[in-house]
């Protein structure tokens, strides 16, 4: 299987083989951890093995791609044999980061609903109750907006609390507390106080789980100053953003997805963390930029395969940081295509992508050839009905049309 | 949860005072029963209000055991010592003339927006907050101006955040509803009404995690969080009281009940006046003090306040109290009755304390006389300090957005927008 690494900083090289349902191939990771700012960690990394519980509606045999990633071998770096990493799911990719800054810093603590005894609802803390004890790994009452107040006032007491909602969705009873004294106290108070906190939750549309379970905050979120937003989709840079989120000095909200969870990759055995303003190059190309995060990370992977096939070259952009918006790396891709896709899984209105929208055309309105395209989620509470929910969100087929309609 | 602080006890009561609402206000007071504090005359009980659904008919009240052992505890008749007095007083009358000059450089045009004075509820700030250690915290509300002085903030840099200067204790950013300081452990100063209680639930929640799980020393912070009778309608109260009883948190929640929420009544609001009565249904004791009155809010205070110290949990007082002005300075007033006014007015706790001091030969006039021009002194300085201090540059609109201002993210050119140096200056594009 191909393997490869990028030499360009602040990129990362998705090597993807060929189908779905395949068992990754062993691979040799080697990379080099560069400490210069601007970099993100150089990774080898395999092909994410598709999680299952994708939409397997849209599974069908693929002909055989021998590599979907142009490949560009950079000789100036060297690849240095560490170690092998360690394969394992997303959410254990979380607790491990977790696990990690709590032995680090004993300020670092966890409260919300069912993170203790019962191991959070998607067991992104299970067992650390029992190895830090019930006042580090609190199990709080079910009062959102007063827990998440309380860690707030833990934060500028001198802790470092991580809360847990439940759902996203749930934080909306939250909101008061997140977006009056998260975001504002820091500067209220003239700069006085901080407010370290990690507020992070899953999200997004899951299977079938109804309208206010599958609610995607982000774009409510986004215009609250003082918070920076992020989110993570791979093991890989779940691990890394949730240790860079508790190690801010700024109030971090973390966005998980309820179907990424049980997605299997090897990450590295040394420690990492990335850094929360900057976006993942996924795949370098020619054509167009398709900007995406969270879940239609996969969705647009699964479109570009087919994109390949046809004979596009999409550059795929996972932007990672809701806000602020890297518009370096967004910038230097748009600059490259002159081509913008954004593909989200918010509601069209006011959501990331808008918002995305208008800071593209601010800033790289001359580089562009065609319109910015967002296709977003419909303006629609999250129906229960499986066929409904999958015309809710973006699937991979619109997307292809998309770009086929943009590159026209 | 046990009840063990709790008892009941027959009270000493007051008769309702009149009300401009035409139900009789409930208005008993179970705090010290020392006869040489009561301003009121002691009446005979009457009894509660016919319109509380639930209540019992018996007029038992929870009081704190301890108040009552206090009292037979006390070597001299006294409660005070004449520093102690002094101290008191002085702070009390910074409060008010500090209040009084607001009102008075509001209408000349120095601040604006919407300012909350505190007049009339001084004993209640100085009562609870004298007791505490500079590393104890207080949360507050709205009408935080005493309570920052209280605890300890100069009285110039809390003028110059009223008038919008830099040199204000939160640069001019945070003005009237939101005063901060680190130094002093004040957390603020909270606009809407009960968002401080969770934070201040929090600040006790770290103190007894730095105890408990770092182990720190000495590690026995208590934070107090005042609020009014408006807020205990609110759900983060109920939510935080439940959180602060469970996990035996060490915070006193104070309520300032002056009766009034801007224009709604207590009465017209609350199923269940009695504020107190909320505590024992969380497993915390609730008392009822005499707001009005220094001294008893000391003895509850300082039992509260030990107690939590001491790691025994919460404790919800309800301090009965007025306010002699209006909600705030654009409040036209109009709605209190002024018979209500004049009662509150005789019961002012600067005289009351006056009086008390002089009575037990513990101050002169001419004693209270300098501490009165002291203040004075005081807040002429302040007003001219906050006078001439500079309005904040443009160059500081960002910089207390992010502690971390990498959160302002990286720009098109591939550096992060705070290293831009048009940024600091404030006339960068972001």
């Amino acid at each position: 299987m191909a393997t490869l690494f990028q030499g360009l900083p602040s990129s990362t090289a998705f090597s993807s083989s060929n189908k779905f349902n395949h068992a990754p191939a062993p691979t040799s990771f080697s990379g080099t951890w560069n400490n210069e700012r601007k970099s993100s960690i150089v990774t080898v990394r395999s092909d994410a093995r598709w999680s299952p519980v994708l939409n397997s509606a849209t599974h069908k045999p693929q002909r055989l791609i021998t590599n979907a990633v142009a490949t560009k071998a950079d000789s100036s770096l060297a690849s240095t044999s560490s170690k092998p990493g360690h394969e394992l799911l997303l959410f254990e990719a979380l607790r491990e980061g977790l696990e990690e800054e709590m032995e680090r810093d004993p300020c670092v603590c966890v409260m919300g609903e069912d993170v203790g005894h019962y191991g959070g609802s998607y067991k992104v803390t299970k067992g650390l109750a029992t190895k830090f004890g019930d006042l580090r790994v609190l199990d709080t009452p079910i009062a959102e907006n007063s827990f998440t107040g309380m860690g707030i006032g833990a934060a500028m007491t001198g802790l470092r609390p991580i809360i847990e909602g439940m759902n996203m969705g749930f934080l909306l009873l939250a909101f008061n507390q997140i977006s009056n004294n998260c975001g504002m106290l820091h500067y209220t108070s003239g700069g006085q106080f901080k407010i370290p906190v990690v507020i992070r939750g899953p999200g997004g549309v899951g299977r079938q789980l109804g309208a206010e379970h599958s609610q995607r905050l982000e774009s409510y979120f986004q215009s609250i100053p003082g918070i920076q937003m992020v989110a993570c989709s791979t093991p890989y840079n779940a691990k890394g953003l949730m240790k860079a989120a508790i190690r801010s000095e700024n109030p971090v909200i973390l966005f998980e997805h309820v179907l990424l969870y049980n997605l299997k990759d090897r990450i590295p055995d040394e420690e990492y963390v990335l850094s929360l303003e900057e976006a993942e190059m996924v795949r370098p190309g020619e054509h167009v930029t398709i900007l995406t995060y969270s879940r239609m990370r996969y969705h647009v992977m699964q479109a570009a395969k087919t994109l390949v096939n046809k004979g596009y070259d999409p550059e795929v952009i996972d932007i990672r940081s809701l806000k602020p918006f890297d518009l370096h790396t967004i910038g230097k891709s748009v600059k490259k295509t002159h081509r913008v896709l954004i593909v989200e899984e918010c509601m069209r209105t006011g959501g990331i992508g808008a918002s995305l929208t208008a800071a593209i055309t601010e800033n790289f309105n001359d580089d562009l050839d065609a319109p910015i395209v967002c296709l977003s989620s419909q303006d629609v509470p999250t129906p229960y009905a499986g066929t409904l929910e999958e015309w809710t969100v973006v699937q991979p087929a619109q997307i292809v049309t998309a770009v086929e309609q943009l590159c026209q | 949860m046990s009840l063990s602080a709790t008892k009941f006890v027959h009270p000493i009561t007051t008769p309702p005072s009149t009300r401009s609402s035409d139900k009789p206000l409930f208005s008993t007071f179970f705090g010290s029963n020392h006869t040489k504090l009561r301003f009121n005359k002691p009446i005979v009980v009457a009894q509660r209000r016919s319109s509380s659904a639930a209540s019992t008919s018996s007029p038992v009240v929870a009081v704190s055991d301890v108040v009552k052992e206090k009292k037979l505890k006390s070597a001299s008749n006294l409660l005070i010592t004449k520093e102690e007095g002094l101290v008191i007083y002085e702070d009390m009358i910074l409060g008010r003339f500090f209040e009084d000059m607001c009102a008075q450089m509001y209408y000349r045009g120095k601040m604006f927006g919407f300012v909350h004075l505190y007049n009339g509820q001084e004993a209640v700030s100085t009562g609870f907050i004298k007791f505490l250690k500079k590393e104890d915290y207080v949360v507050s509300t709205y009408r935080d101006h005493v309570h920052a002085l209280s605890k300890g903030v100069p009285a110039r840099e809390v003028m110059s955040e009223l008038f919008g200067k830099a040199t204000g204790c939160c640069r001019g950013q945070g003005g009237s509803m939101h005063m901060f300081s680190k130094q002093y452990n004040l957390l603020g100063g909270f606009a809407f009404i009960g968002e401080g209680i969770p934070v201040a639930t929090g600040a006790a929640f770290s103190s007894k995690y730095r105890r408990e799980v770092l182990k720190e020393p000495g590690a026995d912070e208590v934070t107090l969080a005042f609020f009014g009778d408006g807020t205990c309608n609110n759900g983060q109260f109920y939510e935080c009281l439940n959180m602060a009883a469970l996990w035996k948190l060490p915070i006193v929640f104070v309520v300032e009940n002056n009766l009034w929420a801007i224009g709604m009544s207590h009465l017209r609001a609350t199923s269940d006046p009695q504020i107190w009565k909320k505590g024992p249904a969380f497993g915390m004791p609730g008392i009822h003090v005499d707001g009005m009155d220094v001294l008893k809010v000391r003895e509850v205070a300082k039992e509260a306040i030990e107690r939590a110290r001491r790691g025994e949990g919460p404790t919800l007082v309800e301090c009965e109290t007025y306010r002699f002005r209006g909600h705030s300075l654009a409040d036209p007033d109009e709605l209190r009755d002024p018979a209500e006014k004049a009662h509150y007015a005789g019961r002012d706790p600067i005289t009351a304390l006056k009086k008390y001091l002089f009575d037990n030969k513990l101050a002169s006039e001419q004693e209270l006389k300098a501490i009165d021009k002291k203040i004075e002194e005081l807040l002429d300085d302040a007003v001219e300090f906050a006078d001439e201090s500079p309005l904040p540059p443009r160059s500081q609109l960002l910089e207390n957005v992010f502690a971390d201002p990498k959160g302002f993210g990286i720009g098109p050119d591939g550096k992060y927008r705070c290293e831009d140096p048009k940024f600091t200056q404030g006339t960068a594009h972001v």
